[in-house]
Parts: structure tokens; C-alpha cells; sequence
């Protein structure tokens, strides 16, 4: 076929356009790294090891907040990972075929939730159920373990965790759930002409295929924790502490960010507080890739979360 | 024999219980949070809710009247580039995509699509921000638009992908040159799901704050200027949700009943879309 | 000779789409009994009825009785999982458990039944590879995973796998559409072994197949069985004008 003029100037104009999107995401990761550079000079690796934080001495150490953030996103896969399993299992083998759409439509309209309204919530209903009902309860009967111990103050690292949970479960179970369907139907029938009951049959039939898939789907949601802001700012309690306790308050790198950017006077203050951003695109850029690789090589499509 | 088939059937009992729980229990958060946004919302969802300025603290009653405005002009201005953009992107993906370029493009596009929206507030602070020195609705707009495009350039792929290839070929045959097939035929048939894509995008800047703390910052009083600070729906929530008085927190609750709407309606309406107009291509 | 499986004006249905109607047929202890016929004539869906595999699609359903040894296996009191232990099977395409080793493959329905300690075991799955004709060139590898044989040897792991838990009947899909003529050759070698300890229907489109392989052989047609006799008769002097048609490759 012969392109014309404006066959080839249509090609060119989708390409530089689809190429300055490229371009902007370069320049996002360069401008990290560039304005992030006096902090890292300064401070190398000690930045990432070093538990002070204060900005009237100018001196930064990242440490209380990668262990918040840390934390918090475990204990969100902690409680996320076997619900989601749970509900993309029910969704894809389990559930009558009628229930199946609507279902999952529900679940994923979790994902639409605003996450200030997230904390809105977690403020107001959830961190006064867990302060009067749930931690009571956990330390009465697990009081003996460190990580029930101490005061109650609803806000803090468990609440945090609770509430990223719901935010990331939409995310893992509807990437599994795709997962599970790629998996070919002959495993499944391999499994039944064996005997299976319907969970054998997923176990042996379903859940080994899919096995790095849903890692992937975990990496998605993982990525999603970590970088989640509003909702965990409102509700960690923002206090830069290692505690061993999970009723006690905490602070994350993103809730670090939210709150003190915007007070940040001194160019190193800024400096650090965008270091604390690099490290934290840098991990959800590694962790993006490698989902999309492993749920890429179960399903043969990427499958996509939404980001923080 | 008999003992360990009674024990396969109970753990397959069990599991199955399991499972059910899960999908089902998951449907508590949503519908306490529904409940709640709903009920405590519901009392300070009034007209002056949507055409007042923000009382000071003490004084009953005012509303979000500049939020709303304002986070209606931060969603209008990321459309105004995200959208073109997003679109022109989804076109090269799904029209000239099958390359190395385009595989590393929709590549950069999911790695843009999973970098924490407060990280892209830093980069429209370093690159509108400082310059400008000052915070303004544009870098908050920049900042939405960032996250929008991932979204809008994908599902438009996706969409322009489903159109049938016969009728690529068709318009060809009649000589219609490709500008013109994928401007005026294909596009025009995907519309009805690229237009949805925008809309999902929408529906999830609306509710963006982190990326607005240091780009629009918020903003007491009715919009100012596209150069100056501005106010935000999700950034006067977030302010009065953490504030100590009870009057600030009802109006959280209400400003959090008209998001949570404005976000259900779209996500809804988008679906039903959706579903009415591909069902019969899947 | 006794009838193993007595099936009773068995219909079947994947929604509105009549596959099965009305089949009536006996098949006999320890004989290789061939299904043919045309693709699409109800053949896979007729032999999924005996080990009650055709429920587990959904739309799919049923009606009448299959007999196996004088019990109604679609009785209300009778168990599925139950009658895919008597009534094994074997599929089309290889089907191995992809992260499983072929150790654990022919292992996996022997754990399903609470089968754990490791002596037992390794007797089992030696006898079943054995049996399969496979132990010679997997025994130095069983630790290896199942999808890394070729696709002889997958089919061959997969017979294994469905005689460790020793069945009554072994159903075979169509097992050698997916391989080459050795090793077509290979399996049916081993479908005429088997057949001293197992009843075996085998569904083939492969006339050849049919004829060296089975003692009788049923003809399906559009879901209706048109001729069921033993397998030289059939060739030679076929009742039906339809069974000869589709024999000497009129059509089909």
C-alpha cells in the first residue's frame, strides 16, 4: 500500500506523542534522582540505616519510616493475600455462574473507594472498633507475644495494616482471579478424573499453575502498600518510633512526605524527604516489573493493578 | 479407606466454607464504609454544601462550594492534556504498537501506571512548583494528568484493538487512506469504550489527595487564578477529617458522601456501558 | 463374559444442544471396547458419562442410568469422586500436573486417598510406570518435572498416573491424536496389555486404531449409536448402510 503524506505524518505525530510519554516518565525518574542528589551525598548509606530525623540539626535517617512501611505492607499481605485468594477461588472455580459477575463487581468497586476516604473511615469507625473491641481482645488472649503489648490507642501500626489490607485486596484478588481463569481446563479435568473432590481439584488442578502468576498478583498489591499515602497517614498515628508493639504508633515514607513537605524550609530537609521518594519509586518500579513478568508468563497478557 | 475419604469430604467442606467466607466478609468494609459516608454525610449534604465558602471554626453551617469548583477545574485541566495524549498513545499502541518501540512503550506505560501517586506529587512539585514558586492549580492539574494517562492509553488500545479487522481492510479498499480509517472509523467505533476508559480515569484522579498536598495545596476561598493555590474536594476532606472539631468532621462526612457518589455513578455508569456495548464481542 | 457397564437410554445435553440420545449399550469385562465415529458425534461426551465427568461442564446434563457392576452410578446416594476412582481416565492432550515431578504425577491420586508412607508409594509408582512402559526412561529422573518428557512420554506419565490408583475401567480420549506414529505405536501396545487386568473403551476417529486395538467397537452417528458389534464383524460385514459409508471413508 501507498502511504501518503498524511498516512506518514499521522504515523509520526501517534509516534512522538506516544514516545513523549516515554520521555515523561524519564524525566520523572531523572528529576527524583537529580534533587535527591544532596541528600544522598551527604548522607550515602547511613541515610537508609540511621533512625534520626531532625530537621532543625539537619539530620536525616530513613530508617523509622522504611520500618513503618515495611511493617505495615507485611501486615497488609499478612491478612490480604488469603482473602484474596480466598474470594478469586470462590470467583473463578466455586461460585454459581450468576453470582460470579456481580460479586467481583462489588470487590472491585472497594478499589474505587477514595483512599481519604479510606482514612476518613479508618479515623472515625475503624480505629475506635479496634481501640475498644479488637485490641482489648488481642491482648487479653495474645498478651504474651510483644507484638500485643502496651496501650491502646486505635491509631498505629495495626490499624494502618488493617486498612491497606482492603485497599490492596481489590488489586490481588482480581489479578489472581484472571490467573486462575488462563489456567487451561484440562488441569482441572486431570485432577477430577483422578477423583478430586472440588478443593483437590483446585489445590492439584489449579493453584500449582498458577503459582507465579499469583506472585505476581501479591507484587501488584505489595507495590500498592507501599506507596499508599492518605489512608495510612491518617490512621499510623505518625510517630517515628521502632516499636515492637503493632498497637503502637508508627510513620510510613509516604505518610513522611505527605506531612512534611510542605514545611520542609531547608534545600537538604527537601532533599531527604525526596530521597525517601526515589527509594520508594525505585522499589515499586522493581516490583511492577517483575508482576508483570511473572503474571505475564501464566496468563500471556500483563495483568494491571492500579497503582497508589 | 472410609476414614480418609470421610476426612477429604470434611476438609472440601471446609475449604469450600473458606473460601465462601472471604468473598463474602470482604463485602463488610464496603458496606460500613458505604453506610457510614451515607449516614453521617447525609445530614450536611444541603445546598449551601455545594454554593458556600467554608465557615471558620465555631460558626455552624458553610460548605464546599470552592472544593468542588475546585477539584471540577484540577479534573477539567489534567484532561485537557492527559486526555489527547492519552488517546494519541492508545492509537500508536494499537495501530503501529507490534515493535520493539511499542512494546517498550506500553511497558514505561505500566511502570508509570505503578509509581505512587504521592511520588508524581514530588515531580510536578520540582517541575512546576519551584520554578513558579508557588503552588498552583496547573502543577496539581500536571500531577492528575500523569496519573490519568496509563489508563486512558491503555484501555483505548484495548478498545481500538476489538474493532474488527475487516473493517480496517474495508475502509482501505475503498482507498481511504489510514489517517482518515483510524480518525473516522475506527475510533469513531471504539468510542463508546475509550470514552470509558476516560471516564474510569476520572473517577480515579477525582478522589486523588496525595499528589494535590504540594502542587494545588488547597485554598480557602474561590478559585484564584490557574497560577495560584486552589482548593480540592479530597484536600478539604483530608484537612478536616484530621482537624479536632466535630462541625469540620460533618462536613468531612459530607464532602465524602458527594466524592464517594460522584466516583460510584461514574464507575457504574461506565460499566453498564461497557457491558451493553462489548458483550457481544466477548 | 459379564457386563461391566450397562448404560440405560442415556441423553445427553450441553444446554439446548441434544449430543447423546438415547444410547443403549453393554460393555463387557476386560475387552478393549473402540467408540468411532465422526467429530461431533457424542463420542468423548458418552465415554465422560461413565466416569461422570460431562457434569462438571457447566450447561451440560443428563439422563437415564448407567450401571456399573449392577449399581446406578447416577443414583442419588452414589458419590462422583467415587466413580472416578473405579473409572479412570486418560485425555486427548497430555494433561500432567505441570509443578508436579513425574514421581509426584503417578503419586497424586495414591495421596488424594491418604496413601502417605514413602515404601508403598515408591512400590506403587514403579509398578504403575512399569505397567506404562515408561520406568526404563524416567527412572533416573523422577524428580523431574512432568511437562519436561515429550509428548509420548506425558501421555504414558498420564496412564501411569490413572492406573497407580487402581481403577476398574480406564477411558481413553482419543489418547493418541496428539502423537506421532511411534509413539501412537507404543500406547496402543500398551492398551493391548492392559487389557488382561482392565476393562478399556477407547474413543478413536483412527479406523486403523479401532481395528487393531479393541474386540468390539461402537459406531456413533450425530449422537445416536448406529451399530455395536465385535470389531472384525463390523469391519467386514458392517449391518448398517451408514457404518459401512463411514468405514470405507465415504464421509467422516
Amino acid at each position: 500500500m501507498k502511504l501518503t503524506l498524511a498516512d506518514r505524518g499521522f504515523r509520526r505525530a501517534a509516534t512522538v506523542l506516544a514516545l513523549s510519554v516515554v520521555a515523561l516518565t524519564f524525566l520523572l525518574a531523572c528529576s527524583m534522582v537529580v534533587n535527591a542528589m544532596p541528600s544522598i551525598q551527604k548522607f550515602g548509606w547511613r541515610f537508609l540505616s540511621t533512625s534520626t530525623w531532625d530537621p532543625v540539626k539537619e539530620v536525616f535517617g530513613a530508617l523509622p519510616f522504611i520500618y513503618g512501611t515495611i511493617v505495615s505492607s507485611i501486615l497488609a499481605l499478612a491478612i490480604a493475600v488469603p482473602v484474596s485468594l480466598g474470594i478469586a477461588i470462590y470467583l473463578a472455580e466455586l461460585a454459581p455462574f450468576w453470582i460470579r459477575q456481580p460479586l467481583s463487581f462489588l470487590i472491585e468497586l472497594l478499589a474505587a473507594i477514595p483512599s481519604v476516604v479510606y482514612g476518613l473511615w479508618g479515623i472515625f469507625v475503624l480505629a475506635p472498633f479496634l481501640r475498644y473491641a479488637i485490641q482489648p481482645f488481642l491482648s487479653r488472649h495474645l498478651g504474651f507475644l510483644p507484638l500485643f503489648q502496651g496501650a491502646f490507642y486505635g491509631v498505629g501500626m495495626l490499624t494502618a495494616g488493617i486498612i491497606l489490607s482492603i485497599m490492596i485486596i481489590p488489586t490481588i484478588s482480581s489479578v489472581s482471579r484472571e490467573v486462575f481463569l488462563a489456567v487451561p481446563f484440562a488441569q482441572r479435568e486431570a485432577a477430577l478424573g483422578l477423583g478430586a473432590t472440588p478443593w483437590e481439584t483446585i489445590r492439584l488442578g489449579v493453584l500449582g499453575s498458577a503459582r507465579s502468576g499469583v506472585l505476581g498478583a501479591i507484587m501488584l498489591g505489595l507495590g500498592r502498600a507501599l506507596g499508599e499515602t492518605m489512608a495510612v497517614t491518617m490512621v499510623i498515628g505518625n510517630r517515628p518510633q521502632i516499636a515492637a508493639s503493632l498497637f503502637a504508633p508508627a510513620y510510613t515514607m509516604a505518610s513522611v512526605i505527605a506531612n512534611e513537605f510542605t514545611e520542609a524550609t531547608s534545600d537538604l530537609y527537601l532533599s531527604a524527604l525526596i530521597e525517601i521518594g526515589l527509594i520508594l519509586f525505585f522499589v515499586t518500579l522493581i516490583l511492577n516489573i517483575a508482576a508483570q513478568a511473572l503474571i505475564w508468563k501464566v496468563s500471556g497478557k500483563a495483568g494491571r493493578g492500579r497503582g497508589a | 479407606m472410609k476414614a480418609v475419604y470421610r476426612r477429604r469430604k470434611v476438609v472440601n467442606a471446609l475449604m469450600c466454607a473458606v473460601v465462601f467466607l472471604c468473598a463474602f466478609l470482604t463485602l463488610a468494609p464496603l458496606i460500613s464504609i458505604f453506610g457510614y459516608v451515607v449516614s453521617k454525610g447525609i445530614a450536611s449534604v444541603n445546598f449551601d454544601f455545594f454554593t458556600h465558602l467554608p465557615k471558620p471554626v465555631g460558626e455552624p453551617g458553610g460548605g464546599m462550594g470552592n472544593a468542588i469548583v475546585g477539584s471540577l477545574i484540577l479534573v477539567g485541566l489534567s484532561c485537557l492534556w492527559a486526555i489527547p495524549l492519552g488517546i494519541a498513545g492508545g492509537v500508536y499502541l494499537s495501530e503501529f504498537g507490534n515493535s520493539k518501540l511499542g512494546a517498550a512503550v506500553r511497558f514505561t506505560t505500566d511502570v508509570l501506571n505503578g509509581v505512587p501517586s504521592i511520588v508524581i506529587g514530588i515531580f510536578a512539585y520540582t517541575l512546576f512548583v519551584v520554578p513558579m514558586k508557588s503552588f498552583s492549580a496547573v502543577s496539581g492539574g500536571f500531577a492528575l494528568g500523569i496519573i490519568m494517562i496509563p489508563t486512558v492509553m491503555r484501555t483505548t488500545e484495548e478498545m481500538l484493538r476489538l474493532v474488527p479487522a475487516t473493517l480496517r481492510e474495508a475502509a482501505f479498499a475503498l482507498g481511504i487512506n489510514q489517517f482518515r480509517t483510524t480518525m473516522n472509523i475506527v475510533l469513531k467505533t471504539a468510542l463508546p469504550g475509550v470514552l470509558t476508559g476516560i471516564l474510569l480515569a476520572i473517577a480515579r484522579i477525582a478522589g486523588e489527595t496525595a499528589p494535590l498536598l504540594f502542587t494545588a495545596f488547597g485554598n480557602r476561598f474561590w478559585h484564584q487564578g490557574l497560577d495560584q493555590p486552589m482548593a480540592a474536594l479530597p484536600l478539604q476532606i483530608f484537612v478536616y477529617a484530621i482537624s479536632p472539631f466535630d462541625d469540620w468532621h460533618r462536613q468531612a462526612w459530607a464532602g465524602a458522601l458527594v466524592l464517594i457518589a460522584m466516583v460510584f455513578l461514574i464507575s457504574i455508569v461506565s460499566r453498564i456501558v461497557i457491558y451493553l456495548r462489548y458483550r457481544s464481542f466477548k | 463374559m459379564n457386563e461391566q457397564v450397562n448404560v440405560i437410554d442415556l441423553n445427553a445435553y450441553f444446554g439446548h444442544i441434544h449430543v447423546l440420545k438415547g444410547i443403549n449399550i453393554a460393555i463387557e469385562q476386560k475387552q478393549v471396547t473402540a467408540i468411532i465415529g465422526p467429530s461431533g458425534c457424542g463420542k468423548s461426551t458418552f465415554i465422560r458419562c461413565i466416569n461422570r465427568l460431562h457434569e462438571v461442564v457447566p450447561s451440560a446434563r443428563l439422563s437415564g442410568e448407567v450401571f456399573l457392576d449392577g449399581k446406578n452410578i447416577y443414583a442419588p446416594d452414589v458419590d462422583p469422586i467415587e466413580i472416578r476412582h473405579r473409572v479412570g481416565m486418560v485425555f486427548q492432550r497430555p494433561n500432567p500436573f505441570p509443578v508436579l515431578s513425574i514421581y509426584d504425577n503417578v503419586a497424586a491420586g495414591l495421596k488424594l486417598n491418604g496413601v502417605r508412607k514413602r515404601g508403598q508409594l515408591d512400590g506403587i509408582v514403579e509398578e504403575s510406570l512399569k505397567m506404562a512402559a515408561l520406568w526404563d526412561e524416567v527412572k533416573d529422573k523422577l524428580g523431574a518435572s512432568g511437562v519436561s518428557l515429550s509428548g509420548g512420554q506425558q501421555q504414558r506419565l498420564c496412564i501411569a498416573r490413572a492406573l497407580a490408583v487402581k481403577p476398574e475401567i480406564i477411558l481413553f480420549d482419543e489418547p493418541c491424536s496428539a502423537l506421532d506414529p511411534i509413539s501412537t505405536g507404543k500406547i496402543e501396545e500398551l492398551i493391548f496389555r492392559l487389557k488382561q487386568d482392565y476393562t478399556i473403551i477407547i474413543v478413536t476417529h483412527n479406523m486403523q486404531q479401532a481395528a487393531r486395538v479393541s474386540d468390539r467397537a461402537a459406531f456413533f452417528l450425530l449422537g445416536e449409536l448406529i451399530e455395536f458389534d465385535r470389531t472384525e464383524m463390523m469391519f467386514e460385514a458392517p449391518a448398517d448402510k451408514r457404518t459401512e459409508d463411514y468405514i470405507t471413508g465415504r464421509f467422516g
